[in-house]
């Protein structure tokens, strides 16, 4: 998009700073998986994965510097109804037990 | 209604060139519509070609006419064919095609050869589907429930799953096509509080093609991969869940219903606005409800899972969503109604059909509330009361507001209008027909008649045999229509631009359009709906006391 | 209506001016790449960037369903599933996303050399871009190996017995269980690389219309949109790293 030529700072910065930044959460999620935390491994492993995926998805597809809301209101959407999916599914499998 | 002088033959999108190849090769939507028409017509009748020999085994209580597994690949086919090839493409891709771009304002869609593409893929997929049923059909109901699919079936399944996939990128790229012309290629002056309730409608359902096809679209390649490769994922004897199938593949089928009720809602708002002669009543309300439909047709699927062995605390999630689906559908009911309060009607056939769906729709969504309760549903489950209720909706529903908006669109597409006589018949024989089909059905799934059966006890016979009777009218009333558009085409009477006089960009240009829809980009200074403005100077005729 | 109007406020969009633009731009020369139903260049590259975004919408559930099966089985047989995950290699599957990630480096990159009328870097970053894919597609291809050597393809030859749960070494894996995390490790990985292979394709399409000199500063819609479709590439992959190879690696 033009508008980027009108940030007084480069934007290389930026995607340098991001790259590095994915590269150290996979360096992280290789590590922390060695570690036993239990239920939590999935949860961090998962929250490292969503950061990095968020990264990518602001700076480098620039969703951050959208003209308008509505990029975002697509993503959103998505993602709400993929936890929809996942959400209403588990309600049925993790309440079989209970009858 | 007085019909203006009919224009004199101008260049439009028909007469401006001729030849297959300006066909097949067209990138405008109003072509790529009637290419659809054409496509989507033939597989009506082949499902329901389908249709008449299920009702005609169905006539006698003895399984005469077809063996056990042939009926069993007849109402396969049937559902598969209608639901996929006929009924989720019908409106969108004929009705919606043609008028988006011009009810916008604008010269075509977002993407023409993504349009042109997404034909093609449906006539692979259709290819592939024809190819599947004359080599041996399938068996599984058009659920392809596992592990009978996957593991037992000895038909086509993974030809007819394939077949499906294609198709469902059509469905895809069509509401992609949309959502992307509706955001960005209105013209100037078109707010979003100024287009008219059936493009909100198709927004509506294009977020559920966007979001809920994809879905099938995995099930199925995981349904093929499962029979190929005899993996387990859905195979209890190799520790797969035959209801995360379910799962999976209703995520899809339910809020599909709503692909195939919210563009006919769409197209019965804008003729009962035409024909009451008034503004709809509650336009926010009626728009709104659209999209609360299509979010809300997403966490309601497991209501088609009650009795195959989901846990009791989901059922009960599920039918209180079930139940909060029906309101936004009540909403517009309401809005419909009150928008007849009053008005100047008129009963011309597509009003005729407008008024069928009212009820109809209303039944059948009743009657799906009744399918929400749990009690209810374990008694009525897989009997004829639930073929009933989606019957009432894709066909009293669904199909008349295609037939209506096919009617109401005619001049426009054609240049020529109707025999409207012969049209005002059809829509009886239609109604009279339908009911007699599918209400005894209601009856005989109550007391018990189970649905996917070729035979049935003897005291279900008469009802039976007045359904068959009524699906006999009803074919007449599907005929019919087909005979005077086709005669229509060469004998019928030229159209003016306008022959109902009704609101809407389309109407604003000639009929036919010309390729690029308008000859000038419009302006758009008006409300939706103003039909006081359009039959203001009528008004003025009648002195008004005082 | 006022909050329909509150709405249009959001959501206002610059296609309110089109009527006025359009004469102008219709009047001088304008960008080849211009279709003709679209009244700016502005228009056209919105659309087109809305269009793909959708797409990837469309793809993020088409993956969803497979997520979801994967999140039901590995909840239900966590300790297969750990077995299995722990016989796949999370160095290879380490390494790819690091390949993937500094591949969609070199394709902001790409897109910023265009912007800047960088064209040699341009055509660089591009090439750059599908040698890391081949080099993922290359490392996928060693561990597909490394499973049909070691009997773990789901199929008539599979075979895992004997296999320790992680946690409890006097438990074995239910084999059964363990096939079907295989089937889907497979089917999540190769749709992965088959869009992975897709990707490679439109690069190469990229490539050319680049060597070509078909992008400037003030056009380069296409580049923007097959970005768009690597990063959400590799953004599957953020994902299916973790959630298939580390599921249990305690020492």
């Amino acid at each position: 998009m033009t508008e980027h030529a009108e940030h007084s700072k480069s934007p290389l910065t930026t995607y340098f700073a991001v790259w590095g930044a994915l590269l150290f959460g996979t360096f992280l999620t290789y590590e922390a998986a060695k570690l036993d935390l239990g239920v939590f491994n999935a949860a961090v492993a998962l929250i490292i994965a969503t950061t990095k995926a968020l990264l990518v998805a602001l700076f480098f597809m620039h969703l951050r510097h959208a003209s308008e809301k509505l990029l975002k209101l697509v993503v959103i959407s998505t993602l709400f109804f993929l936890l929809i999916l996942l959400a209403l599914s588990m309600a049925d499998y993790g309440t079989r037990a209970w009858s | 209604m007085a019909i203006e002088n009919p224009q004199p033959e101008r260049v439009n999108y028909l007469n401006k060139e001729y030849g297959i190849g300006s066909w097949l090769l067209t990138t405008d939507h109003k072509r790529i519509a009637l290419l659809y028409l054409i496509s989507i017509t033939f597989f009506f009748f082949i499902g329901g070609f389908f249709a008449l020999l299920i009702r005609l085994e169905l006539l006698t209580p003895a399984g005469d006419l077809v063996q056990a597994d042939t009926y069993n690949k007849l109402f396969t086919m049937h559902g598969q064919v209608m639901v996929f090839f006929f009924l989720i493409p019908s409106i969108p891709a004929v009705l919606g095609n043609f008028l988006v771009p011009m009810m916008v304002g604008a010269k075509d869609l977002a993407f023409p050869r993504i349009n042109l593409l997404s034909w093609y893929i449906y006539v692979i997929g259709g290819t592939m589907m024809l190819h599947c049923m004359a080599t041996g059909g399938v068996d599984t109901g058009w659920t392809f429930y596992t592990p009978f699919s996957t593991a037992f079936s000895n038909t086509k399944v993974i030809e007819a799953g394939l077949a499906i996939f294609v198709a469902g990128f059509s469905s895809i790229l069509t509401g992609l096509n949309f959502i992307v012309t509706i955001h960005r290629m209105r013209a100037p002056g078109m707010t979003w509080s100024r287009l008219p309730l059936f493009i909100w409608a198709h927004y509506a359902t294009s977020i559920i093609q966007i979001l809920g096809t994809p879905v099938i679209a995995i099930t199925l390649v995981l349904v093929v991969a499962e029979r190929a490769l005899h993996l387990g994922i859905f195979d209890p004897k190799l520790g797969g869940d035959p209801l995360l199938f379910q799962h999976l593949f209703w995520f899809y089928s339910h809020p599909a219903v709503y692909i195939m009720i919210l563009p006919s809602m769409g197209v019965v708002t804008e003729i009962i606005a035409c024909f009451s002669r008034k503004r709809i009543f509650g336009y926010s309300f009626v728009a709104l409800s659209s999209i609360a439909i299509a979010v809300f047709g997403f966490l309601v699927w497991a209501h088609h899972m009650f009795v195959a062995g989901i846990s009791v605390y989901a059922a009960l999630v599920f039918s209180i969503l079930s139940y909060a689906v029906a309101v936004p559908s009540a909403v517009k009911v309401f809005n419909w109604t009150a928008t007849l309060y009053k008005g100047s009607i008129h009963y011309d056939a597509p009003m005729l059909y407008a008024f069928g769906f009212l009820g109809l729709f209303t039944i059948g969504g009743l009657t799906g509330l009744f399918l929400a309760a749990l009690g209810v549903n374990v008694h009525v489950h897989d009997t004829y009361f639930v073929i009933a209720h989606f019957h009432y909706i894709m066909v009293g529903g669904a199909v008349m507001g295609y037939l209506g908006g096919m009617h109401f669109w005619w001049p426009k597409i054609s240049g020529k209008l109707y025999p409207e006589g012969w049209a005002r018949l059809a829509a009886l024989i239609v109604f009279i027909g339908f009911n007699l089909t599918f209400f005894p059905q209601f009856i005989l799934g109550y007391v018990g008649m189970p649905r996917r059966y070729y035979q049935y006890p003897p005291e279900f016979q008469v009802l039976n045999v007045l359904s068959t009777a009524g699906a006999t009218i009803l074919g007449v009333g599907y005929l019919l229509p087909m005979i005077y558009f086709l005669w229509s085409m060469r004998y019928g009477k030229p159209a003016p631009d306008n022959p109902w006089n009704a609101a809407g960009l389309e109407w604003k240009t000639a009929s036919p359009p010309p390729t690029f829809n308008f000859d000038e980009e419009p302006v758009v200074t008006w409300e939706a709906y103003n039909y006081d403005e359009l039959d203001a100077p009528r008004r003025e005729e009648v002195p008004v006391a005082g | 209506m006022s909050w329909t109007r509150l709405a249009e406020r959001r959501f206002l969009l610059p296609d309110s001016q089109t009527a006025v633009v359009h004469n102008e731009a219709h009047g001088g020369a304008h960008n080849p790449a211009l279709l003709h139903h679209f009244a700016t260049e502005e228009q056209q590259r919105d659309s087109a960037n809305l269009g793909m975004w959708i797409f990837l919408g469309t793809e993020v559930m088409f993956f969803g369903g497979l997520f979801c099966a994967y999140l039901i089985y590995r909840l239900k047989y966590f300790g297969d599933f750990g077995a299995a995950s722990k016989s796949i290699d999370a160095l290879l599957g380490g390494t790819n996303t690091a390949v993937l990630i500094c591949s969609s480096l070199t394709v902001v990159l790409t897109i910023w050399a265009a912007q800047t009328s960088r064209r040699a870097l341009m055509i660089a970053m591009l090439i750059l871009t599908m040698l890391f894919g081949l080099v993922f597609l290359g490392i996928k291809g060693v561990e597909y190996r490394d499973k049909f050597v070691e009997h773990h393809v789901p199929g008539a030859s599979f075979s895992f017995e004997h296999v320790p749960i992680p946690g409890h070494p006097d438990q074995y894996a239910n084999p059964q269980h363990a096939q079907i995390f295989f089937a889907l490790y497979f089917i999540m990985t190769g749709l992965h690389a088959l869009h992975m292979i897709v990707g490679l394709g439109i690069f190469t399409w990229l490539l050319w219309m680049a060597w070509k000199g078909r992008f400037t500063p003030e056009y380069h819609t296409p580049l923007e949109i097959g970005g768009l479709y690597w990063h959400f590439v590799d953004i599957i992959w953020i994902y299916l790293f973790p959630l298939l190879y580390l599921i249990d690696r305690h020492p």
